[in-house]
């Protein structure tokens, strides 16, 4: 009689994963640098604050039950796991999960629960209510992300297991998720004060730049972490991801240079940012040139989709939706063409024989999960903005959350310490569309 | 004596300066300004959403002189400030009723 062998943790494995884990980690700090520049002086503060404590708040959650029902065993076909490990329970430093501690499984997870909560606070910038976004983070986090996240990765998840929609690092419980949930806590909200009159010019441009400089870095845990492996898939993964943020960033300015005439750092940053969007789901599955395409895709497609918010009127302060819903969208899309045998191992798309069955099931995965976050999280706004109020009042965001939520101002502007330099320009409408002739 | 001002790029400040140096002029008082003339501001772009900036950054620069200097003055400021681009400048004079130097208490021209 010989035993089953028992799971083995792999040393080289789980020493990738724990630097991976701290790299997406250092996203959301990063994040709130990208979405702090992109802000006018007078929010900056309450801008990086939405995102730093979104880490402490999906952590918490996360710990008592949100592991659990996003990777317990399966209790209601494939739709939600148990509370089996409720605070953790049963789990000790021994237990494993693949050939990593499972421990480390469940960190590595939470990073990127935190992650998509703080993505969501680019689409409501600079007009809400901090106390309440106390309470959405923890409670969206339990309704919207963890469901979708044991669709879609979770063990018996439906869409990974009976649909067979491919997601290989987080387009759909992260990119669309938070895209979808963005769009619908602005619909909620309203726009801000000025919106298309008023110049609401990012402030701090270098900053931007620093912050999508560690997105960037931190992606790379993101989506070779994905592997759960120190191996050849991690490594291929890696660089599709430099690949991809590349062609993303040339795609932008090559749209700015052409519509607008001059190509411009945030194009850079959001280029890239673009392009690393659209290829965190399709990172594992699509070869070099795969890669290559979906961040020019991404790139070309969400610069145009950023001015969206104008024609149609909703405001998406920092374009949560062009971004990370496009681009999300693109990159899980672009799986049904592209896959291939040799990173899937079996599921081949479109270009390579594969026929439109995969690009099928790619397309019902991103509507269900986008109407999900939509709908959920606009029920959950609406529901905080009557219990409490979402949206911080007219004064407030007049003055600047910084100074009357936090009582803190980012910069010293003289001897007289007046926060707000004097705005004098107007918006007078976007290269696609004019929205606004007031001179 | 004339109060000379002139409303320049901020980057021909230092030929005006040497200017007026050559010229002979002891003193002058540089403020930051902004604003526009006929041909307005600029415009910027950002994520393809246009601004019109209409107040564009200029040194203001303040020199009193000498009835007979003032038109030297006025000529060495222009030929300094000129690129022959729009936005140039402007320089005017008006009449100056009296100067102190506070220090000594000079009255007029001795105060310059």
């Amino acid at each position: 009689m010989t035993l089953a062998a028992a799971p083995q943790v792999n040393t080289g494995d789980t020493a990738w994963l724990l630097a991976a884990t701290a790299l997406v980690l250092l996203m959301t700090p990063g994040l709130a640098l990208f979405y702090g520049g992109m802000v006018r002086t007078k929010s900056v503060l309450n801008m990086l604050m939405m995102s730093f404590v979104s880490i402490a708040l999906v952590t918490v959650v996360w710990l008592a039950v949100g592991y659990s029902l996003a990777f317990g065993d399966d209790i209601g076909g494939g739709l939600i796991g148990g509370l089996g490990h409720a605070g953790m329970a049963h789990i000790t430093p021994g237990s494993v999960h693949g050939t990593v501690p499972t421990l480390l499984f469940a960190t590595f997870q939470l990073t990127f629960a935190i992650i998509t909560a703080a993505l969501i606070s680019g689409a409501v910038a600079d007009r809400t209510k901090f106390a309440a976004w106390l309470v959405f983070v923890p409670v969206w986090t339990l309704l919207v992300y963890i469901p979708i996240t044991h669709w879609v990765w979770g063990p018996g998840g439906w869409i990974a297991t009976k649909l067979g929609a491919l997601d290989f690092a987080g387009g759909l419980p992260v990119e669309i998720t938070s895209g979808a949930s963005g769009l619908a806590l602005c619909l909620v909200l309203g726009p801000r004060l000025g919106f298309k009159k008023d110049a609401m010019r990012p402030h701090n441009l270098p900053m931007v730049i620093l912050g999508a400089g560690l997105l960037w870095f931190g992606w790379f845990g993101f989506n070779a972490g994905s592997a759960f492996g120190a191996n050849g898939l991690a490594a291929a993964a890696f660089l599709n991801t430099l690949a991809a943020g590349c062609t993303g960033l040339l795609g932008w300015l090559f749209v700015e240079q052409k519509r607008d005439g001059h190509p411009t750092t945030l194009g850079a940053a959001s280029g890239a940012v673009a392009g690393l969007v659209a290829i965190t789901p399709s990172c594992g599955t699509v070869s070099l040139l795969g890669a290559l395409v979906v961040g020019l895709a991404a790139g070309v497609v969400c610069s145009y989709a950023v001015s969206w918010k104008f024609k149609l009127n909703y405001d998406d302060s920092l374009d949560v939706v062009g971004v990370h819903l496009v681009g999300g969208i693109i990159g899980t899309l672009l799986i049904g063409l592209f896959a291939e045998k040799a990173m899937t191992g079996a599921a081949v798309g479109l270009f390579y024989g594969g026929g439109l069955a995969p690009l099928g099931k790619q397309t019902l995965a991103v509507v269900v999960v986008a109407a999900y976050a939509f709908v959920v999280t606009y029920g959950l706004g609406k529901l905080l903005d009557k219990m409490m109020g979402f949206r911080a009042s007219e004064e407030q965001e007049h003055t600047g959350l910084d100074l009357t939520v936090h009582a803190e101002t980012a910069y010293d502007h003289g001897v007289l310490g007046h926060g707000a330099p004097v705005s004098h320009s107007v918006l007078t409408g976007t290269s696609t569309q004019k929205v606004s002739t007031q001179a | 004596m004339k109060l000379i001002t002139a409303i320049v790029k901020p980057y021909r400040l230092d030929e005006v300066k040497t200017a007026l140096q050559e010229l002979g002029v002891r003193g002058l008082t540089v403020t930051e300004a902004s604003g526009y003339g006929r041909q307005r501001g600029h415009t910027e772009v950002y994520r393809g959403a246009e601004y019109r900036v209409d107040l564009v950054p200029k040194v203001r620069i303040e020199v009193v002189v000498e009835d007979a200097d003032a038109d030297a003055v006025i000529d060495a400021v222009v030929r300094a400030a000129r690129t022959g681009k729009i936005g140039d400048g402007k320089v005017w004079s008006v009449p100056v009723e009296t100067v102190v130097r506070v220090r000594t208490g000079e009255h007029g021209p001795d105060a310059l």
